[in-house]
Order: structure tokens, then sequence, then C-alpha cells
């Protein structure tokens, strides 16, 4: 087997995506809590700021005020196995979607490879 | 008989003894009953209060600047609070209170303190020591020093910022001092008011922030992204800081701690809470009941009530708080729509602020509250609002003219700015090597 095949066949084995999940900064805990429920459990929280549809916030000064064109957001970054991911779409929708404007967008990518540093395990093993 | 001798020469001197010290007596009590010691301890007290201002306007404006100018920011007050306090000691008080030369300047009599004692100087203060006279008046010369640096925040270069610093206070504080409140001093001879320095603190400092703003330049990207206040906390800290120590700057300024300094207490306190109140409603007005407002509206009617202090009535000072916060307001807005980068409205605060409670003392102002004062327009005298009007416009184009010339003279030497890399990093670490959060 060559090595470009060994590489084909662990990709096939190792279906994953990556989720990034731009969400209203309340609703962190209640979305943390829907995931664990669906046995979810792993994830980096990030604090960013952004703009959609709804663009900034104008707010004041001294006197007179002045327009911040960010938001502030928050963006849970997880790899979840190809099995799991309407599943952990669902989850985060379901408690994160108030229907209007800013609560977020979730970005899906595939995932090459994951390592857990601690023991070695790859793949699906490792998330 | 030679017994009896001997006898009458010991009383005739026993006599003596008890006439020599019954006079000695006599003369320690009248040195002793000049100094007064509730007096002395207040204006000590006063003093300690004035003090913590200085840092508080660090705080005060330190809250309104970026993250990356913090420390800086902080360092103004510090910087200057080391620098003036020895400025002071070794010419600057005589320069502001020694004795008189044509109206204008202190001699140069009392250098480093020479011959500044324990005894009242009762052209000042009758009843206190004249080096507690001479330490609270160190702290004004100090914090107003300080007040300016919220014009150049984020872009001044440290050691321009230091030549500035010190030759500002000593060719505008201290001459401005003297006119105002030095003996001999030519407005002080005209008649011109000034309880605690609407003229001689908050005109001079806020004129001369707009000066030096004009010549340094706007911060780079001003008018173009926004630059928000990283604490508005630490504003309103420093806010806190700076009402708590104005009891000391104004109340203190009777230098007495009886009736005259518990007026101005309640009037220093009502102006502020006045104007507090109005720029609230203001802020509301427009958009909502704004943290930063209120408690910039605080400082404004401080600044205000501050030459008014020990001349009016505690219900003048809510006229004077509330009138300070509304013409304030707008002055703020009329800088930003003129595009000037006088970074953090010293100007709008301090020199519109103090001008019209300048003025308003001769509006206001009543010999009920304070026989060695005068009467106001209110109270019949017209004569004292042309004074003040005129004590105004002396004190603001001094400051301006001398302070602008100042700056274009260090620009062109040292050079005010830091460059374009050290300015976009920020002063904390290009002129301090240091960070405020890590």
């Amino acid at each position: 087997m060559s090595l470009n095949m060994q590489k084909k066949l662990m990709l096939e084995v190792n279906k994953m995506k990556k989720i990034e999940a731009v969400i209203r900064p309340e609703n962190l805990e209640s979305v943390r809590v829907s995931l664990e429920k669906k046995g979810i459990v792993s994830m980096t929280v990030l604090e960013v700021q952004g703009r959609g549809r709804q663009k900034g916030v104008c707010l004041q000064w001294r006197a007179g005020e002045y327009c911040v064109e960010f938001l502030p957001k928050l963006r849970i970054d997880m790899v979840v196995p190809d099995d799991k991911l309407e599943t952990a779409i669902e989850a985060i929708t379901a408690v994160a979607k108030t229907g209007k404007n800013g609560d977020g967008k979730i970005f899906v990518y595939p995932v090459e490879e994951v390592v857990r540093v601690s023991t070695g395990e790859r793949g699906k093993e490792a998330i | 008989m030679g017994m009896k001798i001997s006898l009458m020469c010991s009383k005739q001197i026993f006599l003596a003894v008890i006439l020599i010290a019954t006079l000695a007596n006599a003369a320690s009590a009248a040195e002793e009953s000049k100094i007064d010691t509730g007096d002395t301890a207040w204006v000590l007290i006063s003093t300690a209060l004035v003090m913590l201002m200085i840092p508080a306007v660090g705080l005060f404006y330190g809250g309104m600047v970026r993250k990356k100018n913090a420390l800086s920011t902080i360092m103004f007050s510090f910087a200057i609070l080391a620098l003036i306090s020895v400025q002071w000691i070794l010419f600057g008080y005589s320069l502001a209170f020694g004795h008189d030369v044509g109206g204008v300047i202190g001699s140069l009599d009392w250098i480093g303190l020479n011959g500044v004692g324990n005894a009242p100087n009762p052209d000042y203060a009758a009843t206190i020591p004249s080096m507690a006279f001479m330490m609270f008046q160190a702290m004004f010369a100090v914090i107003t020093v300080v007040l300016i640096t919220g014009a150049f925040v984020e872009r001044i270069k440290f050691s321009a910022f230091l030549v500035f610093s010190f030759l500002w206070a000593t060719l505008v504080y201290d001459p401005i001092a003297h006119w105002v409140w030095g003996a001999g001093g030519w407005l002080r001879n005209m008649g011109a008011l000034d309880f605690a320095g609407g003229l001689v603190v908050h005109v001079s400092a806020g004129v001369s922030a707009v000066a030096i703003a004009l010549v340094i330049g706007a911060r780079k990207g001003f008018g173009k992204h926004v630059m928000e206040p990283h604490s508005i906390p630490l504003t309103i800290l420093g806010a806190i800081l700076l009402w708590f120590g104005w009891f000391g700057f104004n109340a203190g300024s009777a230098v007495t701690s009886g009736a005259l300094a518990s007026s101005a207490f309640a009037v220093t306190n009502t102006g502020g809470a006045s104007a507090a109140l109005t720029w609230m409603i203001l802020s509301w007005y427009h958009k909502k009941p704004s943290v930063l407002g209120t408690a910039t509206g605080g400082v404004v009617g401080l600044a205000a009530v501050t030459p008014a202090s020990g001349f009016v009535t505690p219900l003048a000072a809510i006229a004077i708080g509330s009138i300070a916060a509304v013409i304030s307001y707008y002055a703020m807005l009329f800088r930003m729509k003129r595009n000037i980068d006088e970074s953090l409205d010293v100007w709008a605060c301090h020199g519109i602020g103090g001008a019209w409670g300048a003025i308003a003392t001769g509006i206001f102002a009543t010999t009920l509250v304070n026989p060695a004062g005068a009467n106001g327009l209110l109270y019949g005298n017209s004569a004292l609002l042309n004074i003040q009007i005129m004590a105004v416009a002396v004190t603001w184009g001094y400051s301006f003219v001398v302070t602008f010339i100042l700056a274009k003279v260090i620009d062109a030497t040292i050079g005010l700015r830091v460059g374009e890399e050290e300015e976009a990093v920020g002063l904390d670490v290009s002129q301090h090597a240091e960070k405020a959060y890590s």
C-alpha cells in the first residue's frame, strides 16, 4: 500500500468534523448543558468580536455618542465524529436560537487528524 | 540693720525676677495666640486632602484612555507630584507668594523657603504657620499642572512632558497665582475674587490644555476610529476621590476652621451634586443616563463652584453647578464637532467650568457669607462682575499665549510627540517598558 493510499484509508476510517459555533455570550451555559446531554463534553471557548446583519451598537461618551461596529460574542470550537455532527448542530441551535439577528453562525470543516496529548491516541478515539 | 538691707535687696530681686518672668510669658503668649491650632489642623488635613486629588486625576483620566496608555496617563500625575513639589520648595512658592515685584510676580527672596518659617503671614493666613500655608499651596500648584495632562494623553514624549510641566508651572502658574492671590498681585489689588482657584487653577489649566493640544496635534486615527474609555470604573473611582479631596481644596481655602470653612464645605458639595444631577438628566435626554457623564458632571460642578465657594450661599451653588453642567456639556460637543483632539476635555470641563464659576462669583457673591469678599450683581454691585469678567479674559489670554509658545518651542527643540510606531504600541510600553494589564 502506498503512503497516499494509507492516508486515504485513515481518512475514511476517521471521518470527523470541526464545528465553530459563534453564539451570544449569555447562551454559553445552556449550549454546554444541551451538548453534554448528547454526550458531547469537549470544547474550547473563545471570546471574540464580530458583526453580522445586526451590525454594531451605539454607546455614549461623556457627551455625544459613538458606535462600536463589533459586538462581543463567544465562539465554541469542537471536533465531533461525522455521525454526531447533526446531533451537535441541533443541540446548539435548540438553545442558542432567539430568532433575532445576532444569534450567531455555525461553521463546519473536515478534520484530518486529532491527537490526544496525554496518551498519544489518534483519530476518533482522541476526541 | 544689715539683715534688713539684705532682706530688702532680696525682695527687690524677687520682684524683678517675677516682672521679667511675667514679661517673657506675656511675649510668648502673644506669639502663641497668633497660631490657632484648630485652623492649623484643618489646613494640614486639607493639604493632605488636596494631595489625594492629584493621583485621583490620574485615575480619572487613566480610565478614559485606551488600555495601552493607562499607566502612562496615571504616571503623569505621579511624576508632576514629584517634580512640582520640588520646584515649589526651590522657587515656585517665592515666585507666586514672595514679596511683590510690580504686581506681576513674587521676588526670589523666599528661594529655597528662605525666611518661610513658623510665624504666620497675615497677608495670607494670620492664624497658621507660614509653612502650613506654603504646603497647602504646593498641592494647588501640583494639581493644576496635572489637570492639563488630559490634553495630550496617548501621544506625548515623556521627556517633553517633564520639561513642559516644569516650565509651565514656572511661566504660567506661578505668575497667575501671584496676580490673583499674591500680596500686591495686580488682579487681587483690583478686587478680583477667586476663593479656591477658579482662575488660577481651572481656567489656566483648561485653556492651556487647548493650546498644547493644538500644537501636539491629534492622536493617530482620531476621528476615524473609536477610542473607547478602557475602564469607566477607574474613572469613577478618580471622580469620587476628587470629590472627597475637593472639601480640602475649597473649605481648606478658608485657611481657618470656622464658619467660612463650613459654608464653603456646604457650597462645594451642593455645586458638585447639582452639576452631576444636571449632567445625568442631559445625557438621559439625549440617550441614556450616563455613568461617565454623571461623574464628569460632578467634577465640572466642583470646578465651577471653586472660585465662588467662599463667597456664595448653597442655594447659589445649585444655580452655579447646574448651569456649569449645561455649558460644559455643549462645550464638549462643540469641541468634538470642531475635530480638535483635546483628548479628555480639560477645556470643556475646567476652562469653561472655571470661567463660568469666576463670572458667577461676580453675580452671586454676598458679604453675608464672607465679609472679606464683596457683593455681586444680585446684591446690587455690578462692578464686581466687570472685574471678574476682565480677570477671566486676562487669565484666558495669558494662559493660551504663553502655553502655545512654550509648546511650540519644546516641539521645535526636543519634540513633543513620540514616533508613529511608539504611539501605535502605546506609551506604557514605549515610554515606560511596562504594561498596565498582563
